[in-house]
């Protein structure tokens, strides 16, 4: 049952990936990824981390991507042209793909080399307790150093706003 | 395989009360809203417009859906089916009932108990905002555009004080099972008063409730925060190019979204279903209520304002006895009683929304946003410190 969930929305995860590049049209771009973010927590739950995959679905897909719909949507953006392709890209394009592939699985082979198989359902960090704890003992630097780093950027986005005001 | 029969049943019963409940809700809100207006409401298809709901679905399928022209055809469909979807979804995790046995086998009055219930219904809820936006965008209409451009602003804003209003409870409850949740809430103090989160605890959640509620009218698009529909100024906002059944898909969803806030508001701040009256009081307010109610339709019946009163209200008068009967019957008792008490609550808050819609005026787009940004977002957050500080020093 968890091997067919797994593979159903693995899939769905990646078709929604290509679809993100490959649609024309933005909404639907931001749409393919809403599902990417939605499958994607589907297999956090089957790995057994019901608080994170819930919060990736808030974040990614209820907010972040909301907002995403909402200013395309205010721009009216509509669908793109496809402009040429430049040299570089057509020469170079798949050949740095696969280096890069080989790069990273490089790192992970040297890495996690030995790391053995996941199995579904045995995550035990992802209640909503487990992760209050790591954040507020072991990460609670690093945690407090965001929330200065989203002040800033709210405190950024203000003035820029009343600057266009006045 | 035990489990998936009685799931499959659990899902049966559950899906068919659940929309039969909301093509009458619509009958109850016409009929609350020509009362206070002083009409009769449906009165014609059926004794007391009963079956105008019936009526209404058969209008509803047969009639032609046009689609305008230069519509993305794609997300024009998606919109409704994902609106009505996100809003059904929901209440498979509510739960509504204790425990019970049927024939020998126990079973949670509820389709999930999820440990994230709570966290689960915030998601969902949050995923409905693109079948309005969707609906909106893709109509190929400035109208829609703008309302659902509107509808989008508004429910992310109003989610934030409505996600630190859910979290003051959380506090006090500890845990986020809806089950949990209520459990939490069991129980009287001083013998009389309820241990719900509106009354209990370190700090009462009446606050928080009251932001709830608002916030709740705003994310379900209803009077006086329906600014995304707004007729006199959008026509019908983002629903305007729909017809047949993708609007009964919209309306359908409104309902089964205030269905679900209501039933999260009981969970959270009513305490679920447990009983508003210690435990050998609250068994008899039910058959009470249904006998009165009976007894009322007699007394009518004997003397009819309108013809057909004669036979229609005597008719309702042997209904309501009997169902006061079955609340007496004792093998029964322990079954029906929380479910009674959660749908009495959860009635009373629908009629709440219903009333509101009936009185209230709509707000200017502006008064909306600065409500929520600089009143309600300020004051569920000085409510969640205050909860906070307080659970930390007593609880």
């Amino acid at each position: 049952m968890d091997i067919f969930f797994f593979i159903l929305f693995a899939t769905i995860a990646v078709v929604c990936g290509i679809s993100v590049i490959l649609q024309k049209h933005p909404i639907s771009s931001a749409l393919s990824l809403v599902g990417v973010m939605g499958s994607i927590a589907v297999l956090y739950l089957a790995l057994g981390a019901e608080f994170i995959a819930m919060a990736q679905i808030i974040v990614y897909a209820g907010a972040v991507m909301v907002l995403f719909i909402f200013v395309i949507m205010l721009l009216n953006a509509g669908a793109e042209q496809a402009a040429g392709r430049s040299w570089m890209a057509q020469l170079l394009g798949i050949p740095a793909l696969l280096a890069m592939f080989g790069v990273v699985a490089y790192f992970i082979q040297s890495y996690f080399g030995n790391a053995g198989f996941m199995k579904f359902g045995n995550f035990k960090g992802g209640s909503a307790q487990s992760v209050g704890m790591a954040l507020f003992t072991d990460y609670l630097l690093p945690f407090e150093v965001t929330s200065v780093l989203i002040l800033v950027a709210i405190l950024g986005a203000i003035v820029l706003a009343r600057k266009e005001l006045d | 395989m035990e489990f998936l029969i009685i799931t499959v049943i659990k899902l049966a019963l559950i899906a068919f009360v659940l929309l039969t409940a909301l093509a009458y809700l619509q009958w109850v809100e016409r009929k609350v809203i020509a009362h206070v207006q002083v009409r009769m409401g449906p009165y014609r298809v059926g004794p007391h417009g009963l079956l105008q709901p019936l009526a209404d679905v058969v209008k509803l399928i047969t009639k032609e859906g046009v689609m305008p022209a230069d519509v993305n055809r794609f997300f024009y469909l998606l919109a409704p089916f994902l609106a009505v979807m996100m809003a059904l979804i929901s209440i498979s995790v509510i739960p509504f009932g204790g425990t019970i046995e049927v024939f020998g086998y126990r079973t949670n009055l509820e389709l999930a108990d999820l440990n994230v219930g709570l966290l689960f219904i915030l998601a969902v809820s949050s995923m409905g905002v693109y079948g309005v936006a969707l609906a909106g965008w893709s109509s190929n209409n400035k109208y829609s555009l703008l309302g659902g451009l509107r509808s989008s602003a508004q429910m992310i804003s109003y989610e934030l004080p409505m996600s630190l209003a859910i979290a003051s409870p959380l506090l006090m409850a500890g845990s986020l099972s809806l089950r949990e949740i209520v459990n939490s809430q069991a129980g009287f103090q001083l013998g009389f008063i309820p241990k719900w989160a509106v009354f209990s605890g370190p700090f009462p959640q009446i606050f928080a409730f009251i932001i709830f509620m608002i916030a709740a009218f705003a994310e379900t698009n209803r009077i006086p925060f329906d600014l995304p529909e707004a007729e006199n100024e959008l026509v019908a906002g983002f629903h305007v190019e729909y017809s047949s059944m993708t609007f009964a898909a919209f309306f359908m969803a409104e309902y089964a979204n205030m269905v679900t806030v209501c039933s999260v508001a009981t969970i959270l701040f009513l305490g679920g279903w447990h009983p508003l009256f210690p435990m050998p009081y609250s068994n008899f307010v039910a058959p009470l209520i249904l006998a009165a109610a009976g007894a009322l339709c007699f007394w009518h019946g004997m003397n009819p304002a309108r013809p057909m009163d004669k036979y229609t209200l005597p008719v309702f008068g042997v209904v309501f006895l009997g169902l006061a009967g079955l609340m007496m019957f004792p093998p029964l008792v322990p079954a029906l009683m929380p479910v009674f008490w959660f749908l009495a609550k959860t009635g009373f808050l629908l009629f709440v929304f219903i009333w509101i819609r009936a009185t209230l005026p709509r707000f200017r787009y502006d008064q909306l946003m600065r409500f929520a940004w600089k009143f309600l977002f300020p004051a569920a957050l000085l409510n969640l410190l205050v909860t906070g500080f307080l659970v930390a020093l007593f609880a």
